[in-house]
């Protein structure tokens, strides 16, 4: 079975569902039951991140052997990448209003993310500007590069450097330190590698169609 | 003597409350939780069969561009 980890997301996506809404979580105040929240925001962020990681990968080998093909697969998760980093703002929003208190905080990582979003925006906005092929690989793909530089530095280092709200970040603990309990890491390791299979199935479609478009094409 | 029990009835109240938080155990043992689990797998595996089917559709074009 070559598409047994498709078969995977799914088994994975539907016990994080059932799983996460019925099994017992931590008691805490201000989150209480929006602490299963973690099982559905966190993992847009991850899946967002492994695809734009990838994305970089495949423009650094279109920057070292001028392939076309690399290009495309680079945009493609970049393009599926860019869906789910706006799941985990809106969902992270609607998370922040019933227990910080309002729509949008000025947190680091919260302008962090809207800025790296941005960033991935302009991405494709430079590529779609450029007709010629070669070219237009090849400027992107140092873009690209940078704008993964850029979401290390917005996402992984900025707020770990001043005060955030974001558990683990800036002096506030982690969650592993005393919300995640064993119950919940039952569901949420699941519930990330299943929603990042869920994204890399996406991207391969994506990828797919696009070899498809450019057979055709040519 | 009324005014004593009311103030016991209060005091205990209050004990009962703090003993623990109140999360959505209410909700759970009515068993309507089971509703939105069953809603959401629902529109989990409607959206997963909607993926599975676009992915055989692209399938189906590359054996075409093949041939």
């Amino acid at each position: 079975m070559r598409n047994w980890w498709k078969a995977l997301a799914i088994i994975l996506l539907v016990y994080t569902v059932i799983a996460g809404f019925l099994i017992e979580v931590p008691k805490q105040v201000i989150l209480y039951e929006s602490i299963r929240n973690l099982y559905f925001h966190v993992p847009m962020w991850f899946t967002m991140i492994l695809l734009f990681l990838l994305s970089t990968i495949q423009s650094v080998k279109n920057l070292s052997s001028g392939s076309i093909a690399s290009d495309q697969k680079a945009i493609e998760y970049v393009n599926t990448g860019i869906i789910f980093g706006a799941l985990g703002i809106i969902t992270g929003s609607i998370w922040a209003k019933y227990t910080w208190g309002a729509w949008w905080t000025n947190d680091v990582k919260l302008n962090g993310s809207a800025i790296t979003m941005l960033i991935y925006l302009a991405y494709i906005i430079l590529r779609n500007s450029m007709d010629d092929e070669q070219k237009r690989a090849r400027i992107s793909a140092v873009y690209n590069i940078f704008a993964f530089v850029m979401l290390i530095v917005f996402i992984g280092i900025l707020p770990r450097m001043t005060d955030s709200l974001h558990p683990g970040n800036g002096g506030n603990p982690g969650f592993n330190n005393y919300d995640l309990d064993n119950k919940m890491k039952l569901v949420f390791y699941p519930a990330v590698f299943g929603w990042i299979l869920l994204g890399l199935w996406i991207a391969s479609i994506r990828i797919r169609i696009s070899k498809i478009k450019e057979q055709i094409e040519s | 003597m009324r005014i004593i029990i009311t103030i016991a009835l209060f005091l205990l109240s209050m004990l009962s409350m703090a003993q623990d938080l109140e999360m959505a155990e209410k909700m759970r043992s009515e068993g309507k939780i089971y509703v939105v689990v069953a809603v959401l797998t629902v529109i989990l595996i409607g959206l997963l069969i909607y993926l599975i089917n676009i992915d055989k559709k692209v399938g189906k074009l590359e054996k075409e561009l093949k041939k």
